[in-house]
């Protein structure tokens, strides 16, 4: 059975016409130019740049450093170690915190819970806007004279500085951040929990289980292959994260992220291929997980 | 068996209690998420003088759409969505395009790196963004230079667009091709026996079937690539051609005391977004789950 199939997968490659070669190859050959010059070339350049001085310019000026700049990075530069705190808090808080928060809701309105399809609505409409205007509404909300300091009782003149207290920020920024993320999590398990198979939960219900015990006990554990995939991409996006504090604190560093930094060096003032060895950092951390989702995502495949 | 039933009617009366304490408190939640844009609505219908001599919290004596007016006239926004429309719909199509391609070909036809092609396309698309901004920038520029003009790829549309496909065509692929797993694959096979090209078998036979997962993916994609502005913001050096998400982003820092007009722009420049979220909410939501969980 097995020979017929590979024999007719070889017969109709072979039956292929010149021209119908010729398309297929168009067909892979086009796209995937496009990802090798615009995304895995440059990748693989940075990392190679990783290991160079060099200002940006002309190539003739790059001089190789061997691993002059992670050295730099590990041991002269404080502010890793806090951009690697930070990333480390986050993904802490959206492993812990906001993906267990967005499971619960979308299993909440798993169930029809009433007023389940406006609640879905208003926990996903944070993730549709731009950053650009999630930056405008917050400041708005936070800044001297803004919502919630007038409701902490300050006014113009003795409001705190929410953004520059560190005590405070990194609390307002995983409290941002979870603000997009709940509602994207919901959403997806809320996908993976219309496939379960609803007569599990009755069975469970009529044996007397409560609510709490058939999700721990039952839909939980069924989940699996999707509560992987929620994971990974909650450590991946971890790992990225870059564009909500980048929007908050542009590129200074009031409240480093491994990105943050590797952006600074980038487009701050001069060039430095330390912001090529701090993306590198970045890149390898999130190898891992990335390689754990694909082995998840296709698993049949690769069997 | 009568006592079972009344147990079972307590128990569900029970439980209808607790559903609604439940529905109560994510009730307050929601109201608690959906407050700090209602806020900035409410405020973009108030004049700034208002706010000025009043407070934030004052009742308010004047609402109207003044600041609306004054946001399209004085920031520009017709301009900006211009621009974003010149690179969101060549982007989405292209997208939509070269990823079915890639998808076709992997799943109906059975080369040897098939799988290779595919983990490779939808790897692509985790990478993050920031370890591709030098090279990018460098190569945008050098090729420029190499045709005798700068602004080939650098500070143009089609620059933006090039780098939007490249990055979004990964996920593109990897939804199409789970999608076409569930087509049936007699009808590709009685294609090929009826002497179909290549070509017209993706395009007469394959494309049709896959309306619902390009119609999802075109919603997503145009949403995510109106709201990214962080490639215009790098690729792009002429404020005026940046387009409208970008702009915003440059326009706070021009109008930061002029809250209630920046609060009336973000509303306005929000609005397509979450308008295509509500209207279109199926697609939206079939893209991304089959992005994600293949489900």
């Amino acid at each position: 059975m097995k020979t017929a199939a590979v024999n007719k997968k070889v017969r109709s490659r072979r039956s292929l016409s010149r021209n119908d070669r010729f398309t297929l190859g168009a067909f892979v050959g086009l796209p995937t130019l496009l990802q090798v010059v615009f995304l895995w070339a440059p990748t693989l350049i940075t990392v190679i740049l990783s290991f160079t001085y060099w200002n940006g310019i002309n190539v003739a000026d790059i001089k190789w450093a061997g691993f002059a700049n992670y050295k730099n990075i590990f041991f002269g530069s404080p502010v890793f170690y806090d951009a690697l705190k930070n990333n480390i808090v986050w993904l802490l808080w959206f492993t812990f915190i906001a993906t267990p928060l967005g499971i619960l809701l979308a299993y909440q309105f798993d169930r029809k819970i009433k007023g389940h399809r406006i609640y879905e609505t208003i926990f996903y409409i944070p993730v549709v806007l731009s950053l650009a205007i999630i930056g405008i509404i917050w400041n708005f909300m936070l800044q001297p004279g803004g919502f919630v300091q007038g409701v902490m009782g300050r006014d113009i003149g003795n409001a705190i500085s929410i953004w520059g207290n560190y005590d405070i920020n990194s609390y307002v920024i995983m409290a941002l951040a979870s603000w997009r993320h709940i509602g994207y999590i919901m959403l997806l398990y809320l996908a993976g929990l219309k496939a379960f198979d609803s007569s599990l939960r009755e069975a469970s219900a009529i044996d007397g289980a409560t609510e709490w015990q058939t999700f721990r006990k039952i839909i939980f554990p069924t989940m699996r292959p999707v509560n992987v995939i929620i994971l990974v991409i909650t450590i991946i996006d971890s790992l990225r994260a870059f564009d909500l504090v980048y929007i908050i604190y542009g590129t200074s560093t009031a409240w480093p992220l491994l990105n943050i930094l590797a952006f600074q060096n980038f487009a701050g003032q001069g060039i430095s291929m330390k912001g090529a060895a701090y993306s590198v950092i970045a890149l390898v951390l999130c190898v891992v997980p990335i390689l754990v989702y694909l082995r998840n995502v296709f698993k049949e495949d690769l069997q | 068996m009568s006592t079972t039933i009344v147990q079972n009617k307590e128990y569900k009366n029970k439980q209808k209690t607790k559903d609604n304490f439940i529905s109560a408190i994510i009730g307050f939640f929601a109201f608690v998420w959906i407050f700090p844009i209602l806020w900035t609505l409410w405020t973009s219908l108030r004049p700034y003088n208002d706010i000025i001599s009043y407070g934030v919290f004052s009742w308010p004596r004047n609402l109207n759409l003044d600041n609306y007016f004054q946001a399209f006239r004085v920031m520009g926004l017709t301009k900006y969505f211009l621009n974003t429309l010149y690179v969101m719909v060549p982007s989405v199509i292209l997208i939509l395009f070269l990823g079915s391609l890639i998808a076709f070909v992997v799943s109906r036809y059975s080369f040897r790196f098939n799988l290779t092609l595919l983990l490779f396309f939808t790897a692509g698309n985790m990478l993050p963004t920031i370890a591709t901004y030098i090279p990018v920038f460098w190569l945008y520029i050098k090729i420029g230079d190499l045709f005798g003009n700068r602004s080939l790829l650098y500070n143009n549309y089609f620059g933006i667009i090039l780098i939007h496909v490249a990055f979004q065509v990964g996920f593109a692929t990897f939804v199409l091709s789970s999608y076409m797993k569930t087509v049936p694959k007699e009808i590709s096979e009685s294609a090929i026996l009826d002497g179909c090209s290549v070509f017209r078998h993706y395009w007469n036979v394959m494309l049709p079937l896959l309306r619902p997962p390009l119609a999802a993916l075109g919603v997503l994609m145009s949403c995510w690539i109106y709201n990214d502005f962080f490639w215009a913001l790098i690729l792009m050096s002429e404020d005026s051609k940046r387009p409208v998400t970008s702009a915003l982003r440059q326009l706070q820092g021009q109008y930061i005391t002029d809250f209630n007009l920046l609060a009336a722009g973000a509303s306005i420049v929000a609005a397509p977004t979450i308008i295509l979220f509500l209207v279109l909410r199926k697609q939206f939501v079939s893209g991304l789950t089959l992005g994600a969980t293949k489900g």
